[in-house]
């Protein structure tokens, strides 16, 4: 395979920022019960000490699709914001918008699909409909000064297509970014992708948008998000979304492991000598207590070996 | 193209909590032949007083169905082991270094340097009687007892195993605490002083690093990948946790890079779901955890 690429060398003097999107879409969603309200806000305050610059707080989604979602307004306004962190919130439609804003919201975050099918299943409408959904929150987000990030599912792979065509997510990709998008997350919605097609998808989308507003959202589903995040990272992204504990299983495969955990994203890169800023030890309570409170196994394996060994 | 060594048979079933039956094991090891594995290794002649678990050591050899082309190395500590393994039929044995003195003391309760001697004296033999010798070191990366391990003293371990006619040398992760950064300074150090095609490198998955690791060793040239199927195997060093990485998740990543092995996987699958429902344990890859849920 060659020689290391220099580009990981390069990401040793930058800031790395990880996103940790605890709540993203079907995350905390996957989780079977309901989760108190005080439970989430202590989460989120838990990981604000952490050094995380990102935390994804909440979904204005509509209750009804996401009824975990409910008191996404009373999550908002009851959490530490940390002077250090940004705190976006999910805006499918304008509707959605200006309920975060009125909430209190400094940041959103609208979702997009590389696959027509995966977009009408989800959120029941074509890719180009939903292009329209978003252009008129990021107009309006614009006039407000609100930053706007994208998300593209399916990045690696589709549950209902397949394989997706590399040139497809360029195209979504670019559409986000040219609509005003600062940063677009690139997805592997099932966790199919491997090295080998992250490599591909990346050149191909680099060549129609800057890697510095690039992040991966890598499913860890087949064990390979840490081998696709490396791979990311070796080709200039210094964006990395995860989740405490692995939270969020895959939706398309009941009961298969979902987001990749920030424990172990961390690892690697403080390993590789990445800064990142972040304190792991912080983020493995904060991810003991959400386990504890949710009544479940972390799926972290650096969680796993910290608490086994003597 | 990458050569998988299976391990699962014997460095697998030796860490798990469960005494497995012989014909258990023979059928794991056909299952795995027929899977396309090209190395599979099958047993240990350490001493059942130490290794209970390879007691039948012999009668797994005699019981097992080669496959044309596959080799089935067995462990070696010693000259005795190396002696009983090829009246049992071995044709390729496996001897086990330390690149931590402390390590090497608590595991097999003697100093590096004495155990390099012990070990001359088996690649001697093996090499008069034609048999090939693959070498192991362990904690490359990290040492439960020492910590850190300087990628020099894993260097001139390698070295010494090399030149006394180990034909290829597996560096191991034993602790699972690597990650790229530290994988490439060891195998930057251990590849100056041994060619690079005698490497193989044997990650742990107990932080979850193990893919990433193996992605940066293929990229510095490593064309040899030890891995255990279900990822049998958890880490002695802390309970509960896991250790050795799935051939699954391997062969997965492989295969999405384009890069042959000539593993089936579905077969291999399937022999991975044997040997979790003997065990009465649930598998530790996520392909195999992903492909039953879909």
């Amino acid at each position: 395979m060659g020689n290391i690429p220099t580009t990981v060398k390069h990401c040793l003097s930058y800031e790395q920022l990880i996103q940790d999107y605890p709540w993203l879409g079907s995350r905390l969603q996957e989780e079977k019960e309901m989760v108190p309200t005080r439970v989430k806000i202590q989460l989120i305050n838990m990981l604000s000490e952490t050094g995380l610059p990102v935390i994804e707080a909440t979904s204005f989604v509509s209750s009804k699709w996401v009824p975990q979602m409910a008191d996404h307004t009373e999550v908002l306004q009851a959490i530490h914001r940390s002077s250090h962190a940004r705190y976006p919130v999910l805006t499918p439609n304008m509707h959605g918008f200006q309920d975060a804003v009125a909430a209190g919201a400094t940041e959103v975050a609208v979702f997009g699909s590389a696959s027509e099918t995966f977009s009408r299943k989800n959120i029941n409408c074509s890719i180009d409909d939903s292009m329209l959904r978003f252009e008129e929150v990021i107009c309006t987000a614009k006039q407000q000064q609100i930053p706007v990030r994208g998300y593209v599912s399916c990045a690696l792979g589709c549950p209902y297509e397949g394989p997706i065509e590399p040139t497809k997510v360029a195209e979504v990709v670019k559409r986000l970014y040219e609509l005003g998008c600062y940063e677009v997350s690139l997805g592997d919605t099932i966790g199919v992708g491997t090295p080998g097609s992250m490599a591909k998808m990346l050149r191909y989308v680099m060549k129609e948008v800057p890697s510095s507003a690039l992040a991966v959202h890598c499913h860890d589903t087949y064990g390979q998000a840490l081998a696709n995040i490396l791979t990311a990272l070796q080709m200039g992204i210094c964006a990395v979304d995860s989740s405490v504990a692995g939270l969020g299983g895959c939706p398309y495969a009941q009961g298969a492991s979902g987001n990749v955990s920030t424990e172990d994203v961390l690892y690697m890169l403080h390993g590789m000598g990445i800064k990142t800023g972040v304190d792991l030890s912080k983020v493995i309570e904060a991810g003991d207590f959400i386990c504890k409170a949710l009544n479940r196994k972390t799926n972290s394996k650096v969680a796993q070996a910290r608490s086994k060994s003597s | 193209r990458v050569k998988i060594v299976e391990v699962g048979p014997r460095d697998g079933l030796q860490n798990e909590k469960t005494l497995v039956p012989t014909e258990v094991k023979i059928h794991l090891i056909d299952m795995l032949s027929e899977a396309g594995l090209p190395v599979i290794e099958a047993t240990s002649f350490v001493s059942p007083k130490w290794v209970p678990q390879m007691a039948d050591q012999v009668e797994v050899m005699k019981g097992i169905n080669r496959r044309p082309g596959v080799s089935y190395p067995v462990l070696t500590p010693n000259l005795k082991g190396f002696q009983a393994a090829v009246k049992a039929g071995a044709a390729e044995v496996a001897i086990f270094g330390a690149a931590s003195e402390l390590f090497s003391k608590k595991n097999i309760n003697c100093s590096v340097d004495e155990s390099l001697q012990r070990f001359e004296e088996v690649t001697k033999a093996a090499k008069e009687a034609g048999v090939r010798v693959r070498g192991y070191v362990s904690c490359v990366l990290g040492c439960p007892y020492e910590g850190q391990v300087s990628p020099d003293k894993v260097a001139q371990v390698t070295k010494r195993l090399y030149s006394m006619g180990c034909y290829e040398i597996s560096l191991g992760d034993t602790i699972g605490v690597g990650t790229p950064g530290g994988m490439t300074e060891m195998l930057e150090a251990v590849s100056r002083e041994v060619p690079v095609d005698a490497l193989a490198v044997h990650c742990h998955d107990t932080y979850g690093q193990a893919l990433a690791n193996i992605l940066i060793a293929l990229q510095m040239g490593i064309s040899v990948v030890d891995s255990s199927v279900a990822g049998l195997g958890g880490c002695p060093y802390a309970q509960g946790a896991s250790g050795n990485v799935a051939t699954e998740d391997v062969v997965y990543m492989l295969h999405g890079l384009g890069i042959q092995t000539g593993v089936d996987l579905p077969k291999l699958m399937d022999a991975g779901a044997f040997i979790c429902s003997s065990l009465n344990r649930k598998t530790s890859s996520k392909v195999a955890q992903a492909a039953c849920k879909l």
